[in-house]
């Protein structure tokens, strides 16, 4: 497994079939140095329930949002074939082009797998069996790009004289040898398709009126990534297609991710003007992210939550680096394993039901694990001395009081969520937006601590305040209907509440009719003015009409404004107070923020840095452990090589380098300096060490040569 | 005219039928025939051909069928076609002259060297009576490969005029109109388009796409099939308005058609193609975008003069010379290391933000995206160059969205 190559490059060592080792079950995986093995098998289902729920969630939730893009695509396939069939004067004219969509789809190129992977099923399922995508990575010549279309169009091996591909040699019967990749094969294999096709071929199951009005469905190719093509690639491939356009019922779809004027810079008029392009603009990816978050974050029946620091990572992580929802669904993931595997408490963070059930089965280590928890001890704290003592001591008034503790978790979260909304749609419209115009922003603002501390929440009802009647009421009418959905007895309460107030306003439409003005009643102090007066009197006078201004009775509508803003106020102060109040919280919140980061925005260089400089790090073997920094003489070349390294000023003198290399590690195969063979050894051992490490040291030169490129 | 093509080997009605196909090309028609007499022929198209094992083995399939073209071994060189073509040659002579067309001839100057002279002399390789025509559009004096080769015949096929082109054009007319109607049609059409299109396609196409607005003023009533006058007037602006957008393909055909049919003020709504330059990125790439800008439009010495908060003194005749001020924008981006980009980058930022790997991935999506251009070879592992590929325009759009003021930190634009 060694090489001796002293030249820069990877080498790649493939496992030997036979060592393949059994692979364990996703179960002994999870299992294995997991705390607290007893109740690993239970958090094991209850991490992969919550997982599948999340998961069919998160599709259903994207072939939601993908639903208009990917209908308006079928009908434009659909409109293509039939105006093809048509044979009035306008469609025979423009017969020669082929019908092409560009789909716009953002930046996001993780994400859009899924939506062509449903784009191309619908498209199968409705319109043709003869969809095949593609993509720039497999596509890199004009051949490889027509080996593909036709493998995916006919389900068949076509080989391709290519010399690198000796494999297929011998797999490929002598048979396929006449199959060339050419557009005409193909035309003729569709042909032959069509001709037979009203038989239907078996096992695809389709509705005969489909068939009927497809006699001749369309050929779909799917260009996953526009951009990454070799434009040279794409317009002979179009130049191509086009001479058989009058043959081969066409149609292109690209996905381009950044803006159609790409399809102007990659192909010339002469090739352009061969295709028919209709534009589709998708969802954007921060609109996704916020339905996703919508559903699955602030959603009390998935009883998994993030905390502050943890949202804000994955949030990071979407808006500063790559914009994919399914990335986000991936952090999610991992911080869904993570607190299963760590948190041996979180065998409670389930429906109500079974974690009431599952603290009755706690076990004593797990007790001691709750009395521990800072949430508790908090909760502990606040109870009297007798409370405090059955507390620590009696552990099946500790499990009674632990139900307790669960069921107003499941409250609090089931009354979180309403207000929260209820919060959002009063304040997202505000000018300057000052919390925040995304429901994620406000969420994250009331994760970190108690919101109505916060100075922007102080602004935001001030301007509130400042609302007018029209906005108020509709702002409250969403606020109805936001709590008419959740069933909690408090939220209907507050319900109950919210539509009297919105009553009341409604009757002010009619009362401010009736009621005469009260305003001629006010002494107008600007009478007073009029006599002559002194600096001194001006000002008190003035003075004298701020104050009155001010405590100037409020209109009727004032003061139902400030009445409804109280009693939002209160439930702001009695629901959205942050998780960390709440007893028993560790229980549901993941909060190792480190972790996800390091998983998900891993940071090379400081790894290959703590690496060299403290390789017990990840090599975790007894001899390399030092203190102080120091790296002992049995640590790897590289790190030694590393550390000698940094001991020298700006520039290094190769041979001073090798020679204090040598010394090292001479000491550490037991030479001393007593020794009377001390000097000759030196001498042997140089060329072995040279040959041996010069390209250790060489490696060494290169990591170090980027480590320092700052 | 149809008394130029008269040859014994064709029957009368077949060339007239060509003949009607072939409108304006008389002339040419003529002469090939009189040149080549009866044709068996294998048209080959050059685009499609993507390996020359293609290429060869259409050849044989149009002149011996299927059997000769799988004797070719897999990956077959050029002798190994000659040596089949003589075989089969052999077993069944050729009678009359055998014709290779090639379409798009101009692509074999992209393949092997040897090809091209090969085929022009194909004739003394394989000893048969067979010629090769090449149709290019690209004039004879681009193919010549440097090695020299056996000088072909050329025949030139002009360019149609105008009245050629009135003239085939007026052949497709719509069904429900007379042929009058629809050759005014046409020439007010070659009118407005003549001087920036000659392309037949082109103007067929064009001439489809805006029939039924010509037609529009008939249908309703209010002008008679004769009134020229009155149908340029209506037709002119609608035809100047086509040529800046679908002729250049902002809007495409059936964009074009449903314009047609919405008001005038709605129709605005509908954007070209270029008119959408706007990109959403993630914050970081956008900074790593603007910094690959700057790299690319900066010479590597000023630097330390943007960048650099203590930067010292720096003279400014020395900073400013002159030739080089205003120049790198007309010069083009230039390449730039990993290196500058990042130490550009982490300047820029406001953020302290750590050298973290999807940080390196956004640099390369960029490159997917197509808005880096890699300049160094992919294999090129510890200090890729890139381009900035994006213009002024969209990197100030970008720079905007993060209140960041790209044209202080432009060379040129100081």
């Amino acid at each position: 497994m060694a090489t001796s190559s002293v030249s820069k490059g990877c080498f790649v060592f493939k496992p030997s079939a036979k060592k393949k080792k059994k692979t364990l079950s996703l179960e002994s995986y999870f299992v294995q140095g997991c705390e607290d093995a007893e109740s690993s098998e239970i958090r094991f289902r209850l991490c992969q329930e919550l997982w599948d729920e999340i998961k069919t969630d998160t599709e259903v939730l994207q072939d939601e949002l993908n639903r208009t893009i990917l209908d308006s695509l079928l009908d434009f396939t659909r409109k293509c074939s039939s105006t093809r069939q048509n044979s009035d004067w306008t469609s025979q004219m423009r017969a020669s082009e082929i019908p092409t969509a560009a789909l716009m789809l953002g930046v996001n190129v993780p994400d859009h797998d899924m939506t062509f992977q449903s784009l191309s099923d619908m498209l199968k399922q409705s319109v043709s069996p003869h969809v095949a995508s593609v993509q720039a990575k497999e596509c890199g010549a004009l051949k490889h790009l027509m080996k593909k279309v036709l493998e995916r169009l006919m389900d068949t091996v076509v080989v391709v004289d290519d010399e690198d591909e000796e494999e297929n040699v011998e797999t490929s019967p002598r048979v396929h040898r006449s199959m060339h990749c050419s557009l005409g094969i193909l035309c003729d294999w569709y042909t032959a398709r069509t001709k037979k096709s009203p038989t239907g071929t078996p096992g695809k199951k389709r509705s005969s009126q489909v068939r009927d009005e497809q006699q001749q469905p369309p050929v779909v190719i799917i260009f996953k990534d526009l951009e990454a093509f070799n434009p040279r690639v794409l317009q002979d491939f179009i130049l191509i297609c086009s001479q058989y356009i009058d043959r081969l019922p066409l149609t292109f779809i690209f996905g381009i991710a950044t803006s159609p004027s790409t399809i102007q810079h990659m192909l010339p008029h002469s090739v352009s003007s061969l295709l028919c392009i209709e534009l589709f603009q998708s969802l954007s990816c921060t609109q996704h992210l916020a339905t996703v978050i919508d559903k699955l974050i602030l959603a009390s029946r998935i009883h998994f939550k993030l905390n502050g620091k943890v949202m804000q990572v994955l949030i990071g992580v979407f808006l500063y680096h790559d914009f994919s929802v399914r990335n986000f669904i991936k952090g999610l993931q991992l911080a869904l394993l993570e607190h299963f595997h760590s948190q041996p408490l979180s065998v409670l963070c389930c429906k109500k039901k079974q974690a009431l059930f599952n603290v009755t089965q706690l076990s004593k280590p797990n007790l001691d694990r709750i009395r521990q928890l800072p949430s508790f001890k908090r909760y502990v704290e606040k109870q009297e001395a007798q409370e405090q003592v059955n507390l620590m001591t009696d552990d099946s008034h500790l499990k009674e009081v632990c139900q307790q503790l669960i069921k107003d978790l499941h409250k609090y979260h089931k009354n979180y969520y309403p207000i929260l909304r209820c919060l959002h749609t009063l304040t997202s419209s505000l000018p300057r937006y000052p919390l925040g115009k995304q429901i994620r922003e406000l969420y994250l603002i009331c994760l970190a601590k108690n919101v109505w501390e916060n100075e922007d929440y102080q602004s935001a009802m001030k301007l509130v305040k400042m609302l007018a009647k029209g906005e108020m009421v509709s702002l409250l009418q969403k606020c109805v209907e936001i709590l008419q959905l959740s069933k909690s007895k408090k939220m209907k309460n507050a319900l109950v509440q919210l539509e009297e107030l919105l009553a009341k306003f409604k009757q002010l439409d009619t009362a401010t009719e009736m009621t005469p003005t009260v305003e001629a009643s006010i002494p107008s102090p600007i009478k007073n003015l009029q006599k002559k007066t002194d600096l001194f009197q001006l000002q008190k006078t003035l003075l004298e009409m701020n104050e009155s201004r001010r405590a100037k009775r409020l209109s009727p509508f004032e003061n139902l404004r400030n009445e409804a803003l109280e009693f939002i106020d209160n439930l702001v102060k009695s629901h959205l107070s942050p998780p960390e109040s709440q007893p028993l919280y560790e229980v549901c919140y993941y909060s190792s923020s480190a972790t996800v980061r390091r998983h998900l925005n891993a940071t090379p260089r400081t790894s290959i840095q703590a690496a060299l400089s403290n390789p017990y790090y990840y090599l975790q073997n007894d001899s390399l452990k030092s203190e102080d920094g120091t790296v002992s003489n049995t640590a790897p070349d590289i790190c030694i090589a590393y550390k000698l390294h940094l001991e020298c000023g700006r520039l290094i003198n190769l041979y001073d380098w090798l020679e204090a290399y040598s010394t090292v590690v001479s000491a550490a195969e037991g030479n001393d300096q007593d020794s009377e063979n001390f000097g000759k050894v030196d001498e042997v051992k140089q060329y072995p060490f040279r040959k041996k490490y010069f390209s250790q040291i060489i490696l060494c030169c290169c990591c170090l040569s980027v480590l320092l490129s700052e | 005219m149809t008394a130029l093509l008269q040859h014994p080997g064709y029957d009368e009605e077949r060339l007239k039928g060509v003949a009607e196909k072939l409108p304006c090309r008389e002339v040419q028609a003529g002469m090939l025939l009189s040149l080549m007499g009866q044709l068996s022929h294998a048209t080959v198209s050059c685009v499609e051909c993507v390996s020359i094992a293609l290429l060869f083995e259409q050849v044989l399939l149009s002149f011996f069928g299927c059997d000769a073209a799988s004797l070719l071994p897999r990956s077959p060189s050029l002798s190994d076609f000659v040596r089949v073509y003589r075989q089969q040659c052999s077993q069944s002579p050729a009678k009359q002259t055998r014709y290779i067309v090639m379409e798009k001839a101009e692509l074999l100057r992209d393949t092997d060297a040897s090809l091209l002279s090969a085929l022009l002399r194909l004739q003394e390789l394989v000893e048969d009576n067979v010629t090769v025509i090449l149709l290019s559009e690209i004039a004879w004096d681009k193919f010549r490969p440097n090695t020299g080769c056996f000088e072909p015949l050329l025949l030139h096929f002009p360019d149609y005029s105008k009245s050629e082109l009135q003239q085939i054009l007026s052949q497709n007319v719509h069904p429900s109109y007379s042929a009058g109607f629809y050759s005014a049609y046409i020439n007010i059409l070659l009118g407005v388009f003549y001087s920036v299109c000659r392309d037949l396609r082109e103007l067929r196409h064009l001439a489809a796409l805006n029939f039924s607005k010509f037609c529009e003023p008939l249908a309703e009533g209010k002008v008679k099939e004769t009134d020229t006058h009155k149908l340029w007037k209506h037709i002119e602006p609608h035809l100047k308005k086509a040529m800046q957008t679908v002729y250049l393909r902002e809007v495409s055909s059936l964009q074009w058609e449903q314009m047609q049919q919405m008001e005038e003020e709605e129709a605005g709504a509908l954007r070209g193609l270029s008119a959408h330059t706007h990109v959403e990125l993630p914050y970081y790439s956008k900074f790593l975008l603007i910094a690959a800008y700057l790299a690319s439009y900066n010479p590597a010495r000023t630097d330390k003069r943007f960048f650099l908060k203590h930067h010292g003194k720096i003279r400014k005749t020395n900073f400013l010379k002159k030739n080089e001020k205003t120049s790198n924008h007309l010069l083009g981006p230039k390449p730039f290391p990993l290196d500058r980009l990042l130490a550009i980058f982490y300047s820029v930022v406001d953020s302290r933000v750590a050298p973290t790997a999807s940080i390196f991935s956004q640099i390369s999506s960029l490159v997917t995206l197509q808005l880096l251009a890699q300049v160094s070879h992919d294999d090129q592992l510890d200090a890729p160059k890139y381009k900035c590929a994006v213009s002024l325009d969209f990197i100030c759009a970008i720079a905007r969205t993060v209140n960041f003021d790209i044209v202080k930190y432009l060379y040129d634009f100081l």
